[in-house]
């Protein structure tokens, strides 16, 4: 073997560290250390922790699942602060790089792991669109749905009484409003967000979805093209992965009692109380 | 679009051109007999499509406005500026409507494609105009830095700031009171939390938001800072770290295209002062849900 087979270098993006050290392997081979998997710090009661591990399973992206438990408070533990100070799941860990937000995450993924095209397509004016939902959807169907959420499942709890009606009608109105735009202008008559094909796009919208839902609160009903839509998603996820997934959140009606038990109410309440003012 | 051309001959070139149809030109030619007498060595003209400008649709008193708009100055991005003005009710014209059906900017027309939010926008610009890398890098964490940044801000500063510019500006003008004093004091707080974020977690130590060169996330941070500053609240105050790095973000986009970018919403304030407010009244049912 000569001198020049002591190379170590790093492919930068994708993970791989390749050594090609002096120990008898013939010239060319390299000894290759897997350094693809990536931590993901995830509670399924939390729509964007759902998207990114739907994701992650469906793209059979190498992962280890870091339950993070919301209903004990272990966002605001000691430990989890090194994670992460914003105190919110998701988050990755990929070696030292730390990465809050699904968004970001998915789309870290989706490179790091050459996820098929069509999650993320690489031209221009899909790749727009799907970028076009993934912002809207912040301050629309996430933010509304989300209220409902806590409307219908935390505040009775944590307040003794249920919210009043005119502010839960106002959540109710936001969140059909944000419905009418999804189905005339993102979804139209297509078969997904972006076409033929499923996406990032989608898979953010039906876990946000299945949010209310999980209260009881049917968003489907009367949309049958909602309802359509949604049975394409599932399908195109897999049935049994996308129940999986969103089996906590349809049993939601077992968090306030699990709140109680776990003695987290007086602690939790200050800090939810803000996040729905 | 349709494009005569007559050439040759002692004749004068005769062009005109009608550009109330944005439809590309695939090609054109001599329809009348008479023209050839006219012009007996006239010709069949293959032309390229005519390429249409980037069409954006803005009021640089909203701040995604400003930073789609700073981007594209500042990366040279040929557009025309559409100016559409929320305060005169310009989102609700049908002609609008085409562009973007929610009635908001900033939108993009280029040329059959319509495009709204601005975080979509720029990311596209970035790539047909394939921009400097620094403003996205290729590079797959210094991306990920970006896109963070890029999506914790809607519930974050954009939020905060924007509510402390409706409840100063806007709603005392439209609603003739102020705002309840508990949710004066939340918006305050609020926004504090959110310019602590900015400054413990997504600056540091670090020049800008990326590490050591501009992008994207520091634009759209600092148009949305801006609009707190607009409201009269000093945001800067007390702040030298986030202070500092303004300074440095105004500096790589230039003092003269930003201070521009900026002028109008810095003099918000009293131009509200001036505006009729029977016309602003589209905006109760919203204040009503935010504040009251």
């Amino acid at each position: 073997m000569s001198a020049e087979s002591h190379s170590l270098y790093f492919q930068n993006g994708e993970g791989f560290l390749s050594a090609s050290i002096n120990m008898g392997l013939p010239e060319g081979q390299t000894l290759q250390l897997d350094t693809m998997t990536v931590e993901l710090f995830l509670d399924l009661h939390s729509q964007p922790c759902r998207a990114v591990y739907l994701f992650a399973k469906k793209a059979n992206i190498p992962f280890e699942y870091k339950k993070v438990d919301l209903a004990s408070g272990e966002q605001y533990g000691e430990e989890f602060g090194q994670i992460s100070m914003v105190r919110k799941v998701p988050v990755l860990k990929d070696g030292d790089f730390i990465l809050t937000e699904s968004i970001a995450i998915l789309m870290y993924l989706a490179e790091k792991f050459s996820t098929p095209d069509h999650w993320y397509p690489a031209e221009p004016q899909k790749r727009a669109r799907v970028n076009e939902y993934l912002s809207w959807q912040h301050k629309a169907i996430r933010e509304s749905g989300s209220k409902i959420f806590w409307f219908r499942a935390m505040v009775p709890l944590l307040t003794g009484a249920p919210v009043d009606q005119e502010r839960m009608d106002s959540a109710v109105e936001d969140l059909t409003s944000s419905l009418t735009i999804f189905e005339e202008k993102f979804l139209q008559k297509r078969s997904f967000i972006l076409g033929q094909d499923i996406s990032l796009a989608d898979l953010v919208a039906i876990v946000e979805l299945m949010q209310p839902v999980g209260t009881g609160l049917d968003v489907f009903e009367g949309r049958p093209l909602l309802g359509e839509w949604r049975d394409r998603v599932k399908k195109e996820l897999g049935e049994s992965l996308f129940d999986e997934a969103h089996h906590v959140i349809m049993n939601a009606h077992t968090l306030p009692q699990e709140l109680e038990d776990k003695g987290m109410l007086e602690f939790l309440k200050p800090r939810l109380k803000k996040l729905f003012n | 679009m349709r494009l005569n051309v007559f050439v040759g001959g002692p004749y004068l070139v005769s062009l005109w051109v009608d550009l109330t149809n944005v439809w590309p030109l695939k090609s054109c030619f001599l329809k009348s007999a008479s023209h050839r007498s006219l012009f007996p060595r006239s010709q069949v003209v293959e032309l390229q499509p005519v390429k249409m400008p980037l069409e954006l649709y803005l009021d640089l008193f909203s701040q995604p406005c400003r930073s789609v708009y700073i981007f594209a100055k500042k990366n040279n991005i040929p557009f025309d500026f559409k100016q559409t003005s929320l305060m005169l009710g310009d989102q609700h014209g049908e002609e609008f409507g085409k562009i973007n059906m929610m009635r908001k900017v900033p939108a993009m027309r280029d040329g059959e494609f319509c495009l709204s939010e601005s975080i979509a926008m720029m990311m596209y610009m970035v790539e047909k105009f394939k921009t400097p890398d620094h403003w996205y890098p290729a590079d797959l964490q210094k991306r990920a830095r970006v896109n963070e940044y890029l999506a914790w801000q809607h519930g974050g500063i954009r939020m905060h700031g924007s509510k402390m510019f409706w409840i100063t500006v806007m709603v005392p003008k439209i609603m003739g009171k102020e705002v309840p004093q508990d949710k004066r004091d939340d918006a305050v707080e609020d926004l504090n939390g959110s310019l602590k974020m900015i400054e413990e977690k997504f600056l540091q130590d670090k020049p800008f938001i990326a590490g050591d060169q501009i992008s994207l996330a520091d634009l759209v941070a600092i148009v949305e800072i801006f609009q707190p500053l607009a409201a009269g609240v000093d945001v800067f105050e007390g702040r030298p770290k986030l202070s500092a790095w303004k300074d440095r973000v105004r500096q790589k986009i230039g003092p003269e295209l930003f201070d521009e970018a900026h002028k109008g919403v810095m003099g918000a304030m009293e131009v509200v002062k001036t505006l009729d407010s029977s016309k602003l009244q589209g905006f109760k049912p919203r204040i009503q849900k935010m504040f009251f």
